[in-house]
Parts: C-alpha cells; sequence; structure tokens
C-alpha cells in the first residue's frame, strides 16, 4: 500500500498557481526526489503534505487516511508521523543540542527524559556528534547543525520523512557528510521525500525521480532513466543547465 | 626545495612614548576642566546665586530633610520592586494572549487588545488618580483602601501594557522558521509559545524591558500626589515647612542614585546582546 497518496492537490498563493493538481504515491520504504528549478513548487509540496500550509483542492492520504480527516483534525498527530528537515536547519539557538532533540520526544511522544536522552545520545553517536551533546546550534558548523537537525526529526521515529534542500546553505565541503547520512537511512529503509538541488546525490539514492515546473509533475520516471534519457523537453533543458553549470 | 618556508615574524611591540601615551588624556583633561570650570565660574559669580544655594543647595536643609526623605525613597523603590516583578509576569501574559491564534481564544486575543490599547492611552497621572483615590472612595469591603496599593495597582496596569507590546515585538521578531520547526515536531500551540518562542522573545527584549524599568523608576514618583508618603512628598512636606526647596533637591539625588546604576546596567545588557547577535550571523 502507498504510504503517502498525493491526488489533484492544488494550491494558490493568493492568485498564483503555485500546485497544479498534483499527483504523487509514495511507497513504504520508497526514496522519491524532487527536482526542478526554484519556484516550481517542491517545498510548497512537502509543506502541504505535513500541513504546514493550507492546500485548496485535492487529497492527501497517509496510509490511506486522509490528512483532512477526523484521524488528523489535530494537525500535531500528522506531526508525530510525517517529519521534515528544513534547509535553514532551524534549530532553537536557546537550547543545546541534546535539549534540542529530546524536546518533541519527551514533550509530544511522553518519553522521559532519561530515555530520551539515552536514544538522543545513541543517535548522535550513530551520525559521528557524540561529542558535541552539550553544544549549542551556534558552536557548530552548518554541516553539524544539519546533522542535528536531522537527528532532531529522527528522534521522533516518524514514518515518513521529508526533507527540504537540506545542502543547499551548507558549504560545498560539508555536503557530503549530511548526504551519507540520508544515504544511510535510505539503505535502512526510510520512506523519505527529498527536495534537492543534488543532481548526483538524487540519482544515487532515489528509486524514483519526479520533474517539477510551475507546480506540475512533467516527469517522473527511475533516477537511471530521468538522467539519461529525459523524455519531456523541459527536463531536457532543466537538466542541459544543471549539467552547464558543473552540477551533475 | 630545501629552504624552509619562512613566517614573517609578528609586528614587534611597539612603545609609545610618553607623548604618545599620554598627551591625549591630558588634553580632553584640561579642555573639560576649562569648560566646566568657567561654567561653574559664571554661575557662582552671578549676583543671585548666593540665594539660589541657599534656596536649593543649602546643605543644613538637605540634612535635616533626609531622614524622611530616605525613608519615602525605600517606600519609592519597595513600590518600584514590586511592580516590575508583577509587570514582567502579567505583560508576558498578555502578550502570549495577544498572540494566540484559533476562534477559541479569541475573547483572551481581544480582551488583550482592548487592555493594551486602553492602558497605554491614558496617562500615569490620570491613572494614578483613578485608582488611588477612586477605588478606596468605593469602600468595597474586602479590598485594600490604601493609596500606597491602588496607587502601585496604577503603575502596574499603565506599564504592563507597555511591557506587553515590548514581548510581542520580541516574539514577532523570532524567525518564523522556529515556528515551522516546532510545529512540525509536533509541538501544540502552547508548547511552541512556551519552549520555543518566548525564551528567545525573552532574550531579545531584555534590554527594551530594562528600559521601562529605568522609566518606572522615576513614574513611582507619581504616587505622591494621591499622597503615598513617598520621598517627593516628604521632601514637598519639608518644603512647606521651612520654604526651603533643598529637600527636593535631596529626593532628586537620590532617584539618580538609583537611575543612573540601572541605566549604566541596561547599557551593559544592551551591549552584550549586540554582541551575541553579531557572534551568530559571523
Amino acid at each position: 500500500m502507498d504510504r503517502v497518496r498525493i491526488a489533484n492537490l492544488t494550491k494558490y498563493y493568493g492568485n498564483t498557481l503555485v500546485l497544479d493538481a498534483i499527483d504523487l504515491a509514495v511507497a513504504a520504504d520508497e526514496v522519491v526526489c524532487l527536482i526542478g528549478a526554484s519556484g516550481s513548487g517542491k517545498s510548497t509540496l512537502l509543506r502541504c503534505v505535513n500541513k504546514l500550509v493550507p492546500f485548496d483542492h485535492g487529497t492527501i492520504e497517509l496510509d490511506g487516511v486522509s490528512i483532512d480527516g477526523e484521524r488528523f483534525k489535530n494537525s500535531n498527530e500528522l506531526h508525530k508521523r510525517v517529519g521534515i528537515v528544513f534547509q535553514a536547519f532551524n534549530l532553537f539557538p536557546h537550547m543545546n543540542v541534546l535539549d534540542n532533540i529530546t524536546l518533541a520526544p519527551r514533550k509530544v511522544h511522553r518519553v522521559s527524559r532519561r530515555e530520551s536522552e539515552e536514544h538522543a545520545r545513541e543517535l548522535l553517536s550513530l551520525f559521528g556528534m557524540a561529542e558535541f551533546a552539550e553544544s549549542y546550534p551556534e558552536q557548530l558548523s552548518g554541516g553539524q547543525q544539519q546533522r542535528v537537525a536531522i537527528i532532531r526529526t529522527l528522534a521522533t521515529n516518524p514514518d515518513v520523512l521529508m526533507l527540504d534542500e537540506i545542502t543547499a546553505a551548507l558549504d560545498p565541503e560539508l555536503i557530503g557528510g549530511v548526504l551519507k547520512i540520508i544515504k544511510d537511512l535510505a539503505a535502512q529503509g526510510m520512506t523519505m521525500i527529498i527536495v534537492t538541488h543534488e543532481m548526483g546525490f538524487a540519482r544515487e539514492v532515489a528509486d524514483r525521480v519526479c520533474f517539477l515546473e510551475g507546480g506540475r509533475i512533467l516527469e517522473e520516471a527511475p533516477p537511471s532513466e530521468l538522467f539519461s534519457t529525459p523524455e519531456h523537453p523541459r527536463t531536457q533543458q532543466f537538466l542541459q543547465r544543471i549539467i552547464e553549470a558543473g552540477r551533475l | 626545495m630545501s629552504t624552509e618556508s619562512r613566517v614573517p615574524a609578528p609586528p614587534a611591540h611597539q612603545t609609545l612614548t610618553f607623548r604618545e601615551r599620554y598627551l591625549p588624556f591630558l588634553i580632553s583633561f584640561a579642555s573639560v576642566a576649562v569648560v566646566f570650570g568657567l561654567v561653574a565660574r559664571l554661575v557662582t559669580s552671578a549676583e543671585q546665586w548666593p540665594r539660589i544655594k541657599l534656596q536649593f543647595f543649602n546643605l543644613d536643609a538637605i540634612i535635616a530633610a533626609f531622614p524622611n526623605v530616605f525613608r519615602g525613597f525605600l517606600t519609592n523603590m519597595t513600590v518600584w520592586a514590586i511592580a516590575l516583578v508583577v509587570i514582567a509576569c502579567w505583560a508576558l501574559v498578555l502578550a502570549i494572549f495577544r498572540s494566540l491564534s484559533g476562534p477559541v481564544f479569541a475573547p483572551l486575543k481581544v480582551f488583550a487588545i482592548l487592555y493594551i490599547d486602553l492602558l497605554r492611552g491614558i496617562p500615569s497621572l490620570l491613572l494614578v488618580l483613578l485608582f488611588g483615590f477612586g477605588v478606596p472612595a468605593l469602600q468595597i469591603p474586602g479590598l485594600p483602601r490604601t493609596g500606597l496599593f491602588w496607587g502601585g495597582v496604577a503603575m502596574i496596569l499603565g506599564y504592563s501594557a507597555y511591557a506587553a507590546e515590548v514581548y510581542r515585538s520580541g516574539m514577532e521578531a523570532v524567525h518564523d522558521g522556529q515556528r515551522a520547526a516546532a510545529k512540525a515536531l509536533g509541538l501544540s500551540q502552547w508548547q511552541t509559545l512556551l519552549y520555543a518562542i518566548v525564551p528567545q522573545a525573552v532574550r531579545n527584549v531584555l534590554p527594551a524591558l530594562l528600559n521601562l524599568a529605568v522609566a518606572l523608576q522615576k513614574d513611582v514618583a507619581l504616587l505622591s500626589v494621591i499622597g503615598v508618603r513617598d520621598a517627593v512628598r516628604e521632601a514637598q512636606i519639608f518644603t512647606a515647612r521651612t520654604f526651603n526647596y533643598s529637600s527636593l533637591i535631596a529626593a532628586a539625588l537620590l532617584f539618580l542614585m538609583a537611575t543612573i546604576p540601572m541605566a549604566r546596567f541596561t547599557d551593559y545588557v544592551a551591549r552584550k546582546d549586540q554582541e551575541r547577535r553579531l557572534q551568530r550571523t559571523l
């Protein structure tokens, strides 16, 4: 069964159509990458899936249950199951790494402080961040902050993990370490929807790649097909520009 | 290559000559001394100066008035300290009420907006008169009837409206991403405020709040108009008895001794805050 099923999703910002009848299904354990130029609606799509922004038409289902229905009336129930990591990390600057990670488990999932901290330290050492448990976000590099942000989301055990251009704000030499984590997660069978500009990464990690433009999915295919033999002329143009920019 | 890469030596520590080291200081000192000396001379040589001195800067009168004025000043500072604590808490509650969204919280939000609009728009003096004279006159059983209490309440009501707006600006200054992150982690609206927004907001507005605290430190003297025997009232009583205004100067000095350190402390906190922000953006 599909873990996430999006049908006819339409959204306007004012009079601007940003999502134009999107259909997308993501199976459990599947990794779907969304690519496309800025303003094509990729990030908005993610934000609709966990109700950070409202949408105008269509349905989004999580394991067959509509996120607009009674089950997810309280959107916190949805947020417990769908996690998102942001481009700008958005760590809480007044909390240290451990508190950042354990806040949601303690306050939302009612895990004891001791248990949540144990789990947090496990995750930190898994991702090579054990020594930074007591650090504050401003003491960390961008790459380290983003790793903490990923761990913070993972600590809530989400069923679906969404990543919104998580390497776009990082220095080039820090990107690899962050992407490595995501590849490991993919290998462990995490269901993920990933918005990215890192085509090499998308090619490697994705089961399916969707090319968005003007709020529509113009083309979707396994990465081997989409990157080597793109069908749609706009996809070809986009990939051509990426290649010219040396990003593929 | 056989030659070792050589790092240039750090610049030699420059020894300053006597001229370089002390001359700027001496010049500022001399110019300040000359200007202030001239002003002092001009004032003291004026024909009216002995009378002014007798009326305002009469040391004997200051000493005579001091015990009562000082006792009154302690009243001022007690009211100030209590009001400060109450305002800090109550204004935060108001700011949170005002920031709430959703139909369920509409009454709280409307209450906060009305409260802030009304109480911020009425002069403090008017509030003090209204509460200090008005409420005790009602003689409601069970409620205190002293001017001191109701004057303090008036100050709290007026200043909390200001402080609530300060808090609100601090909450709005917290980046939207923080809200999104908290929400995405499943935190409720309350939890988001409590754990993510408010701690950052308080840190943001601490200097501005301290500025309000300095203003309040002086404004507690308004209680003198409803008969509270604070520093100003005591000084006025002395003046009425002796026709000498030195007691008012004594009260002024006491207020300065409290407000100047407080203002310096505010500067210090603001500077620390500035440094913290700079560090984060670097």
